[in-house]
Order: structure tokens, then C-alpha cells, then sequence
């Protein structure tokens, strides 16, 4: 048994465990819920330190047949592109444990082991090598989130849990029709393999077969990242669904849909891909601008986070429609930045919500004077949201933007309006709460920052300036990955495209297999 | 040559679980006439039995497989599983029903008497390999059924059931019948394997219009039995009406029977026209899908909501015998399997929240149940999420399977509307889940009694089986495969 099965075990077991502890002892299911959080986490930084740089593929696989006929096997391994989505979600789903310590006080049991179980899904996503295995996830992560939002959100909860459920839904059955196709044709659900068969021509797809497929993969993506016009679920989910849950979402389910383009629409469906690109790329602006200026003019602080997401998930989106390593690395990075950056925002707008019981930015005001560390914290989040150089956001936006303009120097103009934008609208949101006179019900409500929070908020804040300031511990693994993804994105390419400009920045040497 | 004309002891044990069926059902009502309500304790259990009984025999049977009675019956694999499938959805309505009989009042041996009979009709039809036959076990089965829609005499709902039921199914029932008296004139044999070859065969001069014209007549009487559109409009009012363990044996073991009939007779008698026949099920197919999903979108009792879900689950069987393929009837027999199962375990929970006289069977009131009795909730839920189709549940690998041979075929189309369709369909699961898990509690709910040991069985093990199917589908698959095989020759 490898460390990586290892990782994704744990937060299953711990579901079991959970589930079988007495309802009543809920502070037992508390510390039994983060301790097997953590020793999950700390398992999985095993897999970034295992990591080798010099093998090729997958690392930590195991591959066994699971079902026999047809033959799907359980088949899973890591690269650097899974890696550092895996470690996210075990980074984040403690942080999340500890910020529902107080918050959740009903049905605390089912609580946690759908914490538990959501971490198992969103691992399974990024791990799975078996197109079978990887639906099986994509659809198992639902359900858990369907019931953090249904059962501990706000008061359009219910609406907006079916919203999200049936939205993901609609577009996993056309994913589905593309995964049984592809096995029809291939007889193998082995994601390797059938690379390896593109690869040397044994599987190939007619022009407009190959766009059939690319669409039903890349709807269901889209629809997860979520990319405009598909994004109407993401502000009802992100608003209603406890802090624990947005979190959750915002930074790990929405990398579900980033993911997949790159693992899969790209490598095995370069020439629809990239066909399709200007009309992706042109989504991914408009969802950027779009995003941003909705965020502007939100009167709820939730809200205006999530329609941030929508503008910052355009940025990704249009570095990997880029097709350059540049904008490759930026829109991996730049998924990771999001995750903590925004994880973080949820955060502090959870703990806000639990003093004061109010989403509305109009409740606010002087939360400076009452609780000057939490705004403190706030404010380096804000400041890193909005991309401020020597935190993490920068890097990421500032890949994506050179990638974008390697592309093509128009998308990054258009683009580069979202950042100047996100400005606009973070510092207002800050100005507008944290400054000005103290309400009599602000200055009653608004302790500081207890120690439980302390230790949920610290973590995020030291991976903001780590990931802003020393990349070098992060980008080579996701390098090399998306090396080898662009390469295979070349395969078959009817129109072969122009001598690429490859990462400027890496010598031969850290690209073990170039040529 | 008079020793012939007696079956032979290998013949009777192909016949043995119809036989213990019987004999048991014929015991019951014996009894009933003896010692009447005074043993009305023991009907239940004595029922179990003889299906246990018959369980085992169906299974011994197939250590031998192969034809009985001058090769009327077909005692091979296929019959195997769908004897196995029927008897064990009589096992579970018996354990759902003991609850549900004590409250109304109406512990009689012929309500078990009735069940033993209907599924001996239905194993004779999965065994059947020729018309008369067929049409036998139909009505064996149908008419147990018809009366067990209208088994609490007093309730008028129970009547409009039943009569409603016997009334379209007599009229289904005919048109199986003409269609049967004119393959017989245009083939000269009911045996499904002799129509094969006088089909196949090019020499022999048969009218393919009038060929088409009786395979139609025989798939409107199939198509009702089945629930299949545009032959559905019963089933909402029968499962409505009936009582509700009734309710889910109608919805699992005669759809179940008469889908193995539906794969006997089109895979095999009527292959050699399968491309005749194919546009036909394949519209049925999009229509039940179409029709049942969303009709259910507006249901608020849920008994005709799982009606409505038990059309649309049709649907997705039909589009697997659309396939025309060995996968596709494998697919058939493993989703016949597992919606049985997640069908069962949502009626039998329904059983148990209805109360006297179906109180309670509007989908408001199963709301706040995950408060008041978790686990109950928490089996629903498995069950749910198996229909609505989610990984790790047998429904979804059913699923799975079915539309991986649809495609095989070609169909993509029906695939692509197909699965759309399951999406639509998670939004009513969806809603039950809602009320039960993010609603206060309602009378019902509160009013709710603990599980009986009789209903946890029949929750449990529909639920065990359920995740059997999803995470470890390959031996039953491998069986259903290799039977599918068997069924060609």
C-alpha cells in the first residue's frame, strides 16, 4: 500500500469512525474528526517531500482491477499537478474543522463525517488515473457537499444545495456519455494507457467526434469552475452554505473543474481544444471583468467573495487556454492561490458572521477599532486577493497574464482590467467595513481573535507569503507536469502549432525529458 | 411408449421452486380455512419459508440446467438469476408486510397465499421458453396481482386500484394473446426457438408486415406490463391505490418477470428482426424515460412519485434491450436487479411511515425524519441516491452499464437524453432528501413507531445489496453476462 492510498484512505476511515461514535459525545467527534484531519494532512506533505523530479508519469501508483468485467481498476497516482491540489485539501479541511468548532452545534456527528467523506471525494478526484474512478469521485464529492449546504446553510439553503446538485449533475451525465464512449473505443478506462494510445495513433477520433467528446468533458468542467455564462449556481452555494462549506468549495470544488481541463481536455483532446480556445478564452474575459464588476456593487460580503471566485477562476481559465507553459504554470498556481487566498476571505467572513449574525456589508463599519487583529488578518488576505507582489495571488496573475500575452497580447490587456478591478472592489469592501465609525452593535459583538482562530488563520497567512515569496518550493513540480501535458497536446495536432515558447526559465536540466 | 409421456425426476427438479411455491401457497389457504385469524401470527413466517424453500431450490435447479417438459420450460442461467430475482423480492414484501398487515388489521394466509402464487406465475415466465407458456405464468402472476391491488377490500382506494389494474391488464393481456395466435399462424410453432428459425430462414415465405404486426401486438401487451409509454397510464393510479408493500412488489417482481419475457421473446424469437423492432423500443424507451421523469417533477404523494420513478426506470431498461446486444441484456438483467432492490427498500420505508389507512404519504411528511429516526433516514437516503444514479450504489453502476451498451450500439443519442433525463430525475429524489434531512419534523415523522425486525430486514438487506451491486458488480454481472450468452441458442 503506497503513501497516496494511504492519504486517501484516512479521511474514509475517519468517516467510519465518526459515524460509528455516539451521538452525543460531540466533542469527542470534534478531536476524533481533526486528529485523523491532521494525520491526514501530515501524511500528505509525505507525498510532496516523496516526490522524485527525475521519474516520468504518475508516482505513488497503485493499479489493481476493481471491477472485472468491463475492467475498471482502482489506479491512482500523483505528479505535480494532482500533488499540490491533494495537500490543499488536506491543509484545508482541518482549518475547516476548526473554524465549525462552535459554529455547528446541530447534528454535529453527520457534520463532520460529511466533512470527512468530502475530503475523501475531492482527494479521489485529483488522484484517480481510471476515467471510471474518476467519475466515480467526481460524483461521490457531490453528495456531501449537497448536505453541508442543505442541512447547515443559511436560509435559502435548500435552493441553492439542489441548484448546485442538479447544475453538477446535468453536466456529469454528458461527461459520463464521453467516459463510455471513450472505453468503447479504447477498451480501457486506464487514463495512461489511453494517453499512450493517442500518443502513437491506435486511438483517434474524427474532427467532429473529437469535438463531441472535447464538450461533453468540458461542459461538465465548465460548469464546476465555474466558467460564464454557467456560474449562476456558484453565488446561491457560496451565500447559503455554512463557512465550513464555502470554504470547501470556493477553494477545492472549483479546482475539480480547473483540473479536469488540464488533465484531461487538453491531453486528449488537443485539436478541439485548442479550436475552441478564442471562444473559451473570450468567456474567461468576460467572466473575469464580468465577475469583478458584479462583485463591485454586491451588498453582502459572501457574495461579493463569490463573485470574486468567478473573476479569479476566469484567470485560470484563460492560462490554460493559453497553450503556453507560462500561462499553464500561472493558471495551476493561481488554482492553489485561490484555494488559500479566498479559502481565507470565507474564513474571516465566517468568523464576522458569528460575532455580528450579518452578511450585509451595510452591518458593518470602524471593525478596525473593535477588533484590530481579525482586521489585521483581513487585511493581508484582502492585499493578497487583489495581488499585491510578495504575496501569493501576484505570482499566479502575473504568470497568467505573461502566458495570456505570449497567446496573444489583446486577451492580456482585457484581462489585466479584472486585476485592476479586484482592487477596486476588495479595498472598498475593506474600507466600508474595518474603517469608519464603530456601530453600537459592531463595537458589542466584535471580540478579537480567540485561539482556535488563531491557529485556523496563521496557517493561511504563512502560505500566502510562502507561495508569494520563495515559489521555488511550489512551481518546478507543476512545471514538469504541465511540460509533459503541453507535449502531449502537440500529439495529433492536425494544424500543428508554431514552435512553442517554452518556460524561458527552465534549463534542460529540470526537464528531465526534454528532447 | 408410456414411461415418455411421464417428465422425468431431472425435469421436476427444473420445476421444483414453481412446485414448493405452490404447495406452499396451496397450504395457506388450507390453513386459512382450518384455523383462520388464530394462527394469523404464523402466515408470515410460514410464507417465509416456502420462498426460502424455493430460493434454494431455484438455485439447486441450476446445477443442472436445460430444458423440461418437451422443451417448454428453459431451466438455464437466465431463468436462474430472474427466478432467484423474483423470489427474493418476494422475500423482502413478506418481511415489509408484517408491520403494515398488523396495523390494518387484515393478517390473512391468503394475502401471503396470493404473493406465493404470483411469484410462482412469474417464475414459470422467466422459465418459459415458448409462447403458451409464457402467456401462463402471465396470467398466473397477474391475476394474484390483481387481486392483491385490491387486497384491503374496504378501502376505496384499494378498489379503483384493482380495478383499474385487472381492467387495462386484461386488455394488455389480449393483445399478447392475438399476437401470439398470429406468430402461431404465420410460423407454425409457439416454441421462441422455432420462430427464431423460421424468422431467420430465407426459403420460407412469411409476410414481414404481418411478422412486424404481431411483434407489435406483443409488445403492446409486454409494453403494459412492463409500465412502458405510451401503455403507462396505469401505473400511477395502481401503485397510488394499492397497498403500499404491494405497491413495491408490483414495481419490482412482475416488471422484473415480464422483462425477462420482453428479452426471451424480442432477443430470441424476434432477433432475427431486431432492426424492425429497434426504432420501436427505442422511441418507448425515450417516452417512458421522458414521460416518467417529468411527471414525477410534480408529484407531492409519494407513492405516485416512485410510480412515475418506476416508468422512467423502465425507460432506461427498455434502452438497453434498444441495444440489441448480449451487453445490453446483461445490462437489463443487473438494473432489473438493483432497482428491485432500491425500490423495495423506498416503498418499505414508505410502508412503514404511511400509517393506518395512508395517512402519511404525501412527500411533506417525511420531512424532519433524519432527526427522529437517523437510521431509517440514512437507508432512504442509500436508496435515493442509488435512483437518482450516484456512484458506489447499484443503481448508478445499472446505469453505467446500461448506456455503455447503448453506445456499443451506436445509440448515442438515447444516451445523451437518457442520462439528461437521470439529471432531471435527481431533482425529485432530491426533494424527498430535502424534507427529510433540512425540515423541521413533522407529525409524521414524530409519530413514527421504531423499526420493526421484520421492516429492518427489509431495509437492511436491500441496502447491503444495493452497495453490493455498486462496489462489487462483477459477479453478478459475470452471471448476467454468461446467461445472456445462453439466451441466443
Amino acid at each position: 500500500m503506497t503513501l497516496l492510498t494511504v492519504v486517501l484512505a484516512l479521511p474514509l476511515l475517519g468517516f467510519l469512525v465518526v459515524l460509528l461514535l455516539p451521538r452525543e459525545s460531540e466533542e469527542t467527534i470534534r478531536r476524533a474528526a481533526i486528529s485523523i484531519a491532521l494525520v491526514t494532512f501530515l501524511a500528505s506533505i509525505g507525498l510532496a517531500t516523496g516526490l522524485s523530479s527525475e521519474a516520468h508519469g504518475p508516482q505513488f501508483s497503485t493499479d489493481v482491477v476493481w471491477i472485472s468485467s468491463p475492467e475498471i481498476h482502482y489506479h491512482v497516482g500523483i505528479d505535480g499537478l494532482g500533488l499540490w491540489l491533494v495537500i490543499l485539501s488536506t491543509f484545508l479541511t482541518p482549518i475547516c474543522i476548526l473554524v465549525s468548532w462552535r459554529s455547528i452545534d446541530k447534528r454535529v456527528k453527520e457534520f463532520y463525517a460529511f466533512m470527512l467523506l468530502l475530503e475523501f471525494g475531492l482527494i479521489g478526484v485529483f488522484v484517480s488515473l481510471d476515467l471510471f474512478l474518476f467519475y466515480v469521485f467526481w460524483e461521490v464529492s457531490l453528495v456531501p457537499m449537497y448536505f453541508l449546504i442543505g442541512i447547515w446553510g443559511h436560509e435559502r439553503r435548500i435552493y441553492a444545495a439542489v441548484k448546485f446538485f442538479l447544475y453538477t449533475m446535468a453536466g456529469s451525465a454528458l461527461m459520463l456519455v464521453g467516459i463510455i464512449y471513450i472505453y468503447n473505443r479504447a477498451g480501457t478506462f486506464n487514463y495512461t494507457t489511453i494517453l499512450e494510445m493517442f500518443t502513437s495513433g491506435k486511438l483517434g477520433f474524427t474532427q467532429s467526434q473529437e469535438m463531441l467528446l472535447f464538450l461533453s468533458f468540458f461542459i461538465a468542467f465548465a460548469i464546476k469552475v465555474p466558467l460564464f455564462p454557467l456560474h449562476t449556481w456558484l453565488p446561491d452555494a457560496h451565500v447559503e452554505a455554512p463557512t465550513a462549506g464555502s470554504v470547501m468549495l470556493a477553494s477545492v470544488m472549483l479546482k475539480m473543474g480547473t483540473y479536469g481541463l488540464v488533465r484531461y481536455c487538453l491531453p486528449m483532446f488537443p485539436d478541439a481544444s485548442r479550436r475552441c480556445a478564442p471562444w473559451i478564452v473570450v468567456l474567461a474575459i468576460i467572466g473575469i471583468i464580468y465577475g469583478a464588476l458584479v462583485a463591485m456593487v454586491q451588498p453582502n460580503m459572501k457574495k461579493l467573495v463569490a463573485y470574486s471566485s468567478v473573476s479569479h477562476l476566469g484567470f485560470v481559465v484563460l492560462g490554460i487556454f493559453s497553450f503556453t507553459q507560462l500561462g499553464l504554470d500561472g493558471a495551476v498556481y493561481q488554482m492553489l492561490n485561490h484555494g488559500i487566498s479566498t479559502g481565507a476571505l470565507f474564513v474571516l467572513v465566517g468568523l464576522m458572521y458569528e460575532r455580528r449574525h450579518s452578511l450585509e456589508i451595510a452591518d458593518y463599519g470602524g471593525v478596525a477599532t473593535a477588533a484590530p487583529w481579525l482586521s489585521t488578518v483581513f487585511l493581508i488576505t484582502t492585499l493578497a486577493s487583489i495581488g499585491l507582489p510578495m504575496l501569493n495571488n501576484f505570482v499566479g496573475e502575473y504568470l497568467v497574464l505573461q502566458g495570456a500575452a505570449l497567446a496573444n497580447f489583446r486577451w492580456a490587456v482585457f484581462a489585466a482590467i479584472g486585476v485592476i478591478l479586484s482592487a477596486c472592489y476588495m479595498l472598498w469592501l475593506y474600507q466600508r467595513v474595518f474603517y469608519g465609525d464603530t456601530p453600537e452593535a459592531v463595537a458589542g459583538h466584535m471580540h478579537d481573535l480567540n485561539y482556535r482562530e488563531w491557529a485556523a488563520a496563521i496557517p493561511l497567512l504563512a502560505m500566502m507569503l510562502w507561495m508569494g515569496v520563495y515559489t521555488a518550493s511550489f512551481l518546478p513540480p507543476i512545471t514538469r507536469t504541465n511540460y509533459a501535458i503541453l507535449e502531449q497536446s502537440k500529439m495529433n495536432v492536425r494544424f500543428r502549432v508554431a514552435a512553442p515558447k517554452l518556460a524561458p526559465y527552465l534549463s534542460a536540466r529540470e526537464v528531465p525529458h526534454a528532447r | 411408449m408410456p414411461a415418455e409421456f411421464l417428465p422425468k425426476s431431472v425435469e421436476l427438479i427444473r420445476f421444483l421452486p414453481e412446485m414448493i411455491l405452490t404447495a406452499a401457497g396451496t397450504v395457506l389457504m388450507v390453513a386459512d380455512g382450518i384455523a383462520g385469524r388464530r394462527w394469523s401470527k404464523a402466515y408470515g413466517n410460514l410464507s417465509l419459508l416456502g420462498l426460502a424453500a424455493a430460493l434454494l431450490a431455484a438455485v439447486y435447479a441450476y446445477g443442472d440446467p436445460g430444458p423440461a417438459f418437451s422443451g417448454m420450460l428453459m431451466a438455464d442461467g437466465f431463468a436462474a438469476f430472474f427466478r432467484v430475482l423474483v423470489i427474493s423480492v418476494g422475500i423482502l414484501i413478506v418481511l415489509a408486510s408484517y408491520r403494515f398487515l398488523a396495523r390494518e388489521e387484515a393478517e390473512t394466509a391468503e394475502y401471503h397465499a396470493l404473493i406465493l402464487f404470483s411469484v410462482a406465475g412469474q417464475c414459470v415466465m422467466v422459465t418459459a421458453n415458448e409462447l403458451i407458456m409464457i402467456f401462463i405464468g402471465l396470467e398466473i402472476s397477474s391475476i394474484a396481482s390483481y387481486v392483491l391491488a385490491g387486497y384491503l377490500r374496504d378501502d376505496k382506494r384499494n378498489n379503483e386500484s384493482a380495478l383499474k389494474y385487472f381492467l387495462l391488464g386484461s386488455f394488455a393481456t389480449a393483445f399478447l394473446l392475438y399476437g401470439i395466435a398470429w406468430i402461431y399462424g404465420l410460423t407454425g410453432s409457439t416454441s421462441l426457438v422455432a420462430i427464431r428459425s423460421v424468422l431467420a430462414s430465407r426459403d420460407m415465405a412469411v409476410s414481414p408486415f404481418l411478422v412486424g404486426f404481431s411483434a407489435a401486438l406483443m409488445f403492446v401487451g409486454i409494453g403494459f406490463k412492463v409500465s412502458a409509454a405510451p401503455f403507462q397510464i396505469w401505473a400511477p393510479d395502481v401503485y397510488q391505490g394499492a397497498p403500499t408493500p404491494i405497491s413495491a412488489f408490483l414495481s419490482a417482481g412482475p416488471k422484473a418477470a415480464a422483462f425477462a419475457v420482453f428479452l426471451r421473446i424480442f432477443m430470441t424469437a424476434f432477433a432475427p428482426i431486431g432492426s424492425g423492432w429497434e426504432p420501436l423500443v427505442w422511441l418507448s424507451a425515450l417516452l417512458s424515460m421522458t414521460i416518467g421523469n417529468f411527471a414525477a417533477l410534480t408529484q407531492s404523494n409519494i407513492k405516485r412519485l416512485l410510480a412515475y420513478s418506476s416508468i422512467a426506470h423502465a425507460g432506461y431498461v427498455l434502452v438497453a434491450l434498444a441495444a440489441r446486444s448480449e451487453t445490453g441484456t446483461a445490462a437489463a438483467m443487473f438494473y432489473l436487479a438493483a432497482y428491485a432492490l432500491m425500490n423495495i427498500g423506498a416503498f418499505a420505508v414508505v410502508a412503514h411511515l404511511s400509517g393506518k389507512g395512508d395517512r402519511f404519504v404525501s412527500v411533506d411528511d417525511f420531512a424532519g425524519l433524519a432527526t427522529r429516526q437517523p437510521l431509517t433516514a440514512a437507508l432512504l437516503t442509500v436508496f435515493l441516491l442509488s435512483l437518482i444514479g450516484v456512484p458506489l450504489t447499484g443503481g448508478f453502476f445499472g446505469k453505467f452499464y446500461i448506456f455503455k451498451a447503448a453506445l456499443e450500439s451506436n445509440l448515442v443519442w438515447l444516451s445523451v437524453l437518457g442520462l439528461l433525463n437521470s439529471a432531471v430525475a435527481a431533482y425529485y429524489y432530491l426533494r424527498i432528501l430535502v424534507v427529510m434531512y433540512m425540515r423541521e419534523p413533522s407529525e409524521a415523522a414524530t409519530a413514527a413507531e421504531p423499526l420493526t425486525t421484520g421492516l429492518t430486514f427489509a431495509l437492511v438487506l436491500p441496502a447491503l445489496g444495493t452497495f453490493f451491486l455498486g462496489i462489487f458488480p462483477s459477479a453478478v454481472l459475470n452471471f448476467a453476462g454468461k446467461s445472456a450468452v445462453l439466451l441466443r441458442r
